[in-house]
């Protein structure tokens, strides 16, 4: 049952199995062949699946799209106010977390894990409801922008939040007292410790945590869909109600500029990340 | 020697990317040995061994165990067994389900699996804790699950990966008196792979030394302190002073050379030698005296002490002779007061017997 | 909670730092509570309320609350017990079929060059950084009637076929979105994996495959429970994925909630199965925390 191994094979070579190997390239396939023609079919010249010739139209035609245009400003204005805000709560929260104990902590922390594990349609409707009931639905909806979309922001900072919370405690978990110790023996106030040694030390998960805040808060289309009034869209709304209209390549060009600045974003957060990750 | 329990014939293993790991080594083991694989680290003796178990296989080269070339049989189809240097104890799994694992998975009938499992343990003397998880263990009786679980299988061949290793120090003695002992009462070929030299001259019948994947030596462990084939052999074993000289001339036996810091000395050898040679002397081999000495064949050189260190039952000294030829001197502390009866600054005379140094031309 | 040699976690007492630990925690706290728990209470209240009648007329906007569990028993009408049941099996499938896909992958990435293993690894995951949207509607795309995928079947003289609006194409769908989070989580607990676990058993003389179900399988069950947990919920709350690839006909329970409160507007209903879905949600977590419990000693 056990063939012979080829010189110089161990048997735990499993990654040189042509199975495996098989199987990574097709996993590969099927995940970015989707992605890669829905970005070479946004040069289409029409929106049929067959190649007609290579055009810009579709940029142009979405770049002039104001529902698109505005759609795309909202989620990238909501995503960098919201990314802000819950990364000082998660940060706040992980340090309540790592640093104290106190009464009911086993539950609070459950309490806090709550948003990550309940699911997304339960929270979009119950804020739906709350924001309906409050009048901050109604409220807010002729605000000048981008108060309009407050309800929104709110909301995606309760789930953003707890995710940095999670990432930070993690890297903290990790941290040497000591060092704290040393910084206030040389002669550091509490607050210069907290900044010279403790921020530095969080400061790679600080950098995750915001990303993950971001990727979320930008790719949320379930929350969001619930908690926005008529005049709020933001780009996954907006993207939705077009593709329950068809297929059109406007969709495909706005997405790609989309997943560019995603993919940008990522690039930069992890090299921002790579320098401070060597230097412990 | 008899039909060799284990041959290892020109055996290489080099990665993609220029790495050799071990590079033509040819090895003879006889059924019954206690054989060590000596080398410091990256010198390719774990590769060698993990080559005999099956774990990793020569880019060239045969293996033949028990008559077979199995260079190229996976692990599980060997007659070998390893202990493995992280003992590789099974933590989902209590004692006992540890020491019949490999009796179960290759359907060995079930009472005959009970019965040769509670031998194992009562052998490495865990008989009373079969029931427990290995993490309620120390790692002394985790390596004796270890021990256990390779030994039930009764292979042909026993690898032990630097089994003393992650052991302290007393209990590591323990251990080595308990693993000569096991190898004489089942009469199993033990292959013990070691950095440490101590360990694999107390319990080797044989040993070969490995440097840069290349065997430097294979001999007993006095053959090797005494015999050492070059260089990295007599440094590698034990300590020793190395002298560099120059070939004067040679007659026979009779080596004439010179030596910076001893003058013009004789000394005898085996082996054709080129120009430059050097002469390994062990530091217990050397003698200090403030008078003198007499006797005709003797080498001698004035020096000066520059430091001694006490260990209790012997003192080390360090000498500088002429010619910033430094040299080191073991005395044995052989009455309770004086130690090594010289002290820092002294000027003593360092001599040896001629007999006493190796000339060694490789 | 596992700490690293020499490390000693000690906790401080939040009585003696009082203002430091309310500064810290009461931003979060009260977040939650106004933005997640209050919600979730409305939602449970009204969950048993029914929609008021004034003056013999049903109101659109008043609600009696707490007046009935009618609502439940609505929810166990057989057309929603349906959509519940297509969620949970779907979602079995889809989670099946990430850990079937995943496994293998992690164990290649884990066993790959050390060199090669970020590459491979950010290969999987990547795609996890586009938008849900976006990769579903590219999914949608390539295997809609006239998309690339029946084109090129198209060019052998093949279909078209209707490759959406049935379960498979959730399912693939959810695959396709979630198996980052299985591969992550196997990929974490396989590498902290000591190879010599399954060394140690080849060597004893079991096969690979025997190997992998008595050694590697065992050792690694703590992260296929998270990559289960991860993967499993979310695709049991989907609605994205069964609207665009499934159509209305392969609606799950998501899609009904959605429609009780934008179209239907029987919001008590609505809130009843979210509960639903929510009970469903915390039964898989209790699952989880009982197997955690039962493979306790396996180390993650």
């Amino acid at each position: 049952m056990s063939a012979p191994l080829k010189p110089g094979q161990s048997p735990l070579d499993y990654a040189k199995r042509p199975w495996i190997i098989v199987l990574f390239g097709l996993v590969l396939l099927f995940l970015y062949a989707p992605i890669a023609s829905l970005i070479v079919f946004s040069f289409n010249v029409d929106k049929s699946g067959v190649w007609h010739g290579f055009t810009f139209m579709n940029y142009v035609k979405a770049w002039n799209n104001d529902a698109i245009f505005y759609a795309l400003s909202n989620s990238l204005t909501i995503a960098v106010l919201s990314t802000i805000v819950s990364t000082i709560l998660g940060a706040m929260t992980a340090l309540t977390l790592w640093r104290f104990r106190f009464p009911f902590k086993n539950m609070y922390e459950g309490f806090v894990a709550l948003p990550i594990v309940v699911p997304e349609i339960c929270m979009g409707i119950s804020l739906a409801m709350f924001f309906s009931y409050t009048g901050m639905m109604a409220g807010v909806r002729d605000w000048i922008w981008p108060f309009n979309l407050i309800n929104i922001i709110f909301a995606h900072i309760a789930f953003c939040f707890p995710f940095v919370a999670v990432v930070v405690r993690a890297r903290l978990q990790g941290f040497n007292r000591q060092l704290e110790e040393a910084s206030k023996d040389l002669g550091a106030t509490e607050t210069q410790t907290f900044m010279n040694v403790l921020v530095p030390f969080m400061m790679p998960s600080l950098v995750a945590g915001a990303l993950l805040a971001f990727t979320l808060s930008l790719d949320d289309f379930v929350i969001t869909l619930f908690s926005s009034g008529p005049g709020s869209v933001t780009f996954p709304v907006k993207i939705y109600g077009m593709v329950k209209r068809g297929v059109d390549m406007q969709i495909n060009a706005a997405s790609t500029v989309l997943i560019v600045v995603t993919f940008a974003a990522t690039l930069i957060a992890m090299k921002l990340q790579s320098p401070s990750k060597a230097g412990h | 020697m008899t039909e060799p329990i284990v041959s290892i014939r020109n055996v290489s293993r080099r990665y993609p990317g220029g790495v050799t790991a071990v590079d033509n080594v040819s090895i003879d083991i006889a059924q019954n040995e206690f054989f060590a694989l000596l080398g410091p680290s990256g010198c390719g003796k774990t590769t060698l061994l993990r080559m005999i178990s099956g774990l990793d296989t020569p880019t060239e080269g045969q293996i033949f165990i028990g008559g077979q070339d199995m260079a190229l049989t996976p692990p599980n189809l060997r007659p070998t067994n390893m202990v493995f240097q992280s003992y590789a104890v099974f933590p989902h799994m209590t004692v006992r389900d540890n020491v019949s694992y490999g009796l179960r998975v290759t359907g060995v009938e079930a009472t005959e699996t009970a019965r040769r499992t509670t031998e194992a343990l009562e052998m490495v003397k865990l008989g009373h804790l079969a029931d427990r998880k290995p993490d309620q263990m120390s790692g002394g009786q985790r390596q004796r699950v270890a021990l256990a679980r390779a030994l039930v299988k009764r292979p042909k061949v026993l690898l032990l990966d630097e089994p003393l290793s992650a052991l302290d120090a007393k209990l590591r003695d323990d251990m080595r008196l308990e693993l000569t002992r096991l190898q004489e009462t089942v009469g199993i070929t033990f292959i013990i792979v070691t950095h440490d030299q101590d360990e694999a001259l107390s319990m080797a019948s044989r040993i070969a030394v490995m440097e840069k994947g290349a065997v430097q030596q294979i001999a007993t462990p006095a053959e090797l302190y005494e015999q050492p084939r070059n260089k990295f052999v007599a440094d590698f074993i034990g300590k020793v002073n190395l002298i560099d000289v120059s070939v004067l001339t040679q007659k026979g036996k009779m080596v004439t050379c010179n030596t910076k810091g001893l003058g013009k000395v004789d000394v005898s050898t085996d082996k054709a030698c080129g120009d430059k040679a050097t002469i390994a002397i062990r530091p217990e081999k050397l003698k200090i005296s403030t008078a003198e000495p007499k006797g005709p064949a003797l080498i001698k050189t004035r020096a000066t002490i520059r430091d001694v260190a006490y260990y209790g039952d012997t003192s080390h000294i360090v000498a500088d002779a002429s010619d910033g030829l430094h040299l080191e001197i073991n005395v044995q502390n052989n009455s309770r007061t004086g130690g090594a009866g010289v002290e820092r600054g002294q000027k003593v005379w360092v001599h040896f017997n001629p007999v006493d140094a190796l000339l060694l031309t490789e | 909670m596992r700490l690293g040699k020499g490390k000693v976690l000690i906790l401080d007492n939040w009585k003696d730092y009082r203002r430091v630990f309310l500064t810290l925690a009461t931003p979060g706290s009260l977040w939650l509570l106004v933005f997640f728990l209050i919600p979730m209470a409305f939602l449970f209240v009204l969950s048993f309320s029914s929609k008021a009648v004034i003056n013999g007329e049903t109101s659109t906007t008043a609600y009696d609350y707490f007046n009935t569990v009618g609502n439940y028993y609505a929810s166990a009408g057989s057309s929603y017990l349906v959509l519940l049941w297509r969620a949970v099996w779907t979602s079995a499938v889809a989670t099946l079929v990430c850990l079937l896909l995943a496994y293998p992958l992690a164990l290649a990435v884990c066993f790959a060059a050390p060199r090669w293993r970020p590459l491979l690894l950010l290969l999987l995951i990547l795609p996890f950084w586009i938008n849900l949207l976006i990769r579903t509607y590219a999914l949608y795309s390539i295997f809609r009637t006239t998309g690339v995928v029946n084109q090129a079947v198209g060019l052998i003289g093949l279909g078209p076929y209707e490759m959406l609006n049935n379960t498979s194409a959730v399912i693939m769908g959810l695959v396709y979105v979630y198996l980052p989070f299985m591969v992550l989580p196997l990929y974490s607990t396989i590498e902290k994996l000591d190879r010599s676990f399954l060394e140690a058993s080849l060597d004893l003389g079991a096969s690979q495959m025997r190997t992998f179900w008595s050694v590697t399988w065992p050792l690694t069950l703590p992260g296929v429970i998270t990559g289960i947990i991860l993967v499993y919920i979310p695709c049991l709350g989907t609605f994205l994925t069964s609207d665009i690839l499934g159509g209305p006909n392969n609606w799950t329970i998501g899609n009904a909630i959605q429609n009780q409160f934008l179209e239907a507007n029987n919001w008590p209903f609505g809130a009843a199965l979210s509960f639903i879905l929510m009970y469903a949600t915390f039964i898989a977590l209790v699952l989880r925390a009982v197997v955690a419990r039962r493979s306790k000693g396996v180390d993650a």
